[in-house]
């Protein structure tokens, strides 16, 4: 008999994913361009988060509408955002039929306590982290895929390092301590004691990591993959750019070939302008600090 | 002997692990340099659309075609069969080519259908092997050189001609490592 919605179909298709870039677009025209750069999925949205972060208010789920018509025009797969703890936009997202559901703190929490209970959901879900203890909650509510948060919006790379080095540092941990110390461990990082132990076995998250929040060139695109990585998502650094479909496609050849300089230097030139980028300290809202 | 495993994009280190686990060298393969004494190579799951992108602008597609064409023993899962099937139905992808079949993308549904389930496979003995399908391409028409080693719901899943091996499905996702053992024993003969 058929299963569906598994933890080994949910996580299994992240595996899928990986190596490559999910970018994030907004119309079925920019969905054709991140296609035919070679996307391995887009995110769906009504606006880019340099955009929500100029344009302030609440930021939701975005319009069914807009989703579907991207869902139509492309046969890579589609993600879509929901709020922290919505889990009925999140009901929404899955009656839409849409891919992998990323429950973001991009957009404005519905719930400052509590994320959505993904394991009730047959799609599968992705949340940021900013160290090993988030991503391991996020996880033991379900989450099959972890991004490092980074800093939406920004062009600015910093955040998204540092939240890659704390996962990678927090992984390599677990790793050199004996066993009896684990458990309290799991209590220092408010992470679930079975994963932590699952962590310290294997050395690497039981779930693909991508890295998110601030990736604007090919370089930092290989700088992410370096630090460990297992793909990278591109929010408004690509089409908030000079020239998207070039950058696009520079992006996705920097992640395969992220060990070869010489590739590396082919593609970032003659891309044109990057987005303009933000300083961190100079910022209004840090996103980053949204998801407990 | 090592058998490469093409690195584009997907699920290569989940191919690489079952690998090692059957005892096999592994080089993953991102340049043409790295095809060079191949025993024989694992296409992956993944995106077909980015895979065959990358190929194209790496250099590597021909060569790479050049090599199966002329003997390398080859396993394509999932995004695999795509790119060795001669058609894509109702889409202009560019594939290698190199098997006769005739599939169709995403066929058995999105990401919510995507399914596991148990399968007899003759070839493996009367253990059921557990198949994940994830966004699953359908071989809807095969030749006549194919041979057909295990089928679901009425189609072809798994099917052979000459060196190159496909399954719609993943067994790199799950622990069993027969399909792995039957790859390296059999087809690199």
């Amino acid at each position: 008999m058929e299963e569906k919605g598994t933890w080994t179909v949910k996580t299994g298709f992240a595996e899928m994913l990986k190596g490559g870039v999910i970018m994030d677009v907004t119309t079925p025209e920019q969905a054709r361009i991140a296609e035919e750069a070679g996307a391995c999925a887009v995110m769906a949205l009504e606006r880019v988060p340099a955009d929500i972060r100029a344009a302030g208010g609440v930021a939701r789920m975005a319009d069914p509408e807009v989703i579907v018509a991207i869902m139509q025009a492309v046969s890579i797969p589609v993600m879509a955002k929901v709020r922290i703890g919505h889990f009925v936009e999140a009901q929404i997202l899955e009656a839409l039929g849409v891919d992998f559901i990323d429950e973001s703190e991009v957009l404005t929490p519905a719930d400052e306590e509590f994320h959505i209970d993904k394991h009730r959901f047959k799609v599968p879900f992705v949340c940021g982290a900013r160290d090993l203890g988030e991503a391991l909650r996020r996880i033991g509510e379900g989450a099959a895929m972890i991004r490092t948060k980074g800093e939406a919006g920004t062009g600015n790379v910093v955040e998204a390092v540092r939240h890659m080095r704390r996962m990678m540092d927090g992984i390599r941990r677990l790793t050199a301590l004996p066993p009896e110390e684990l458990m309290t461990a799991a209590k220092e990082m408010g992470a679930p004691y079975e994963l932590v132990r699952q962590v310290a076995a294997t050395g690497r998250l039981p779930v693909v990591n991508f890295a998110a929040g601030g990736v604007a060139t090919p370089a930092d695109a290989a700088l992410m993959m370096q630090l460990g990585a297992d793909g990278v998502f591109v929010g408004s650094g690509i089409f908030k750019s000079a020239n998207p479909a070039a950058r696009a496609r520079a992006i996705v050849m920097a992640v395969t070939h992220y060990q070869d300089p010489q590739v590396l230097a082919e593609v970032s030139r003659g891309l044109g302008e990057a987005m303009p980028g933000l300083e961190i300290a100079g910022l209004a809202a840090r996103l980053q600090e949204r998801g407990w | 002997m090592p058998v490469g495993v093409l690195a584009m994009q997907g699920a290569f280190r989940e191919h690489r692990l079952a690998l090692e686990r059957c005892g096999a060298a592994v080089r993953e393969v991102r340049t043409r340099g790295d095809l060079e004494g191949l025993d024989a190579l694992v296409i992956p799951g993944g995106e077909s659309t980015a895979i065959s992108l990358l190929l194209r602008r790496g250099e590597l597609f021909d060569a790479l075609r050049e090599r199966i064409a002329s003997g390398l023993a080859t396993y394509g899962t999932c995004a695999g069969v795509i790119l060795l099937a001669k058609e894509v139905l109702g889409n202009g992808l560019k594939t290698l080519g190199l098997m006769d079949l005739a599939v169709r993308r995403n066929a058995y549904g999105r990401q919510v259908d995507s399914f596991e389930v148990s399968l007899t496979i003759p070839l493996l003995g009367p253990e059921p092997f557990r198949a994940v399908f994830i966004r699953a391409p359908r071989i809807e028409r095969v030749g006549s050189g194919v041979e057909v080693l295990a089928m679901y719901d009425g189609r072809p899943v798994l099917v052979r001609q000459g060196n190159c091996l496909v399954s719609c499905f993943h067994p790199e996702l799950t622990a069993d490592l027969r399909l792995h053992r039957y790859f390296l024993e059999n087809v690199l003969q």
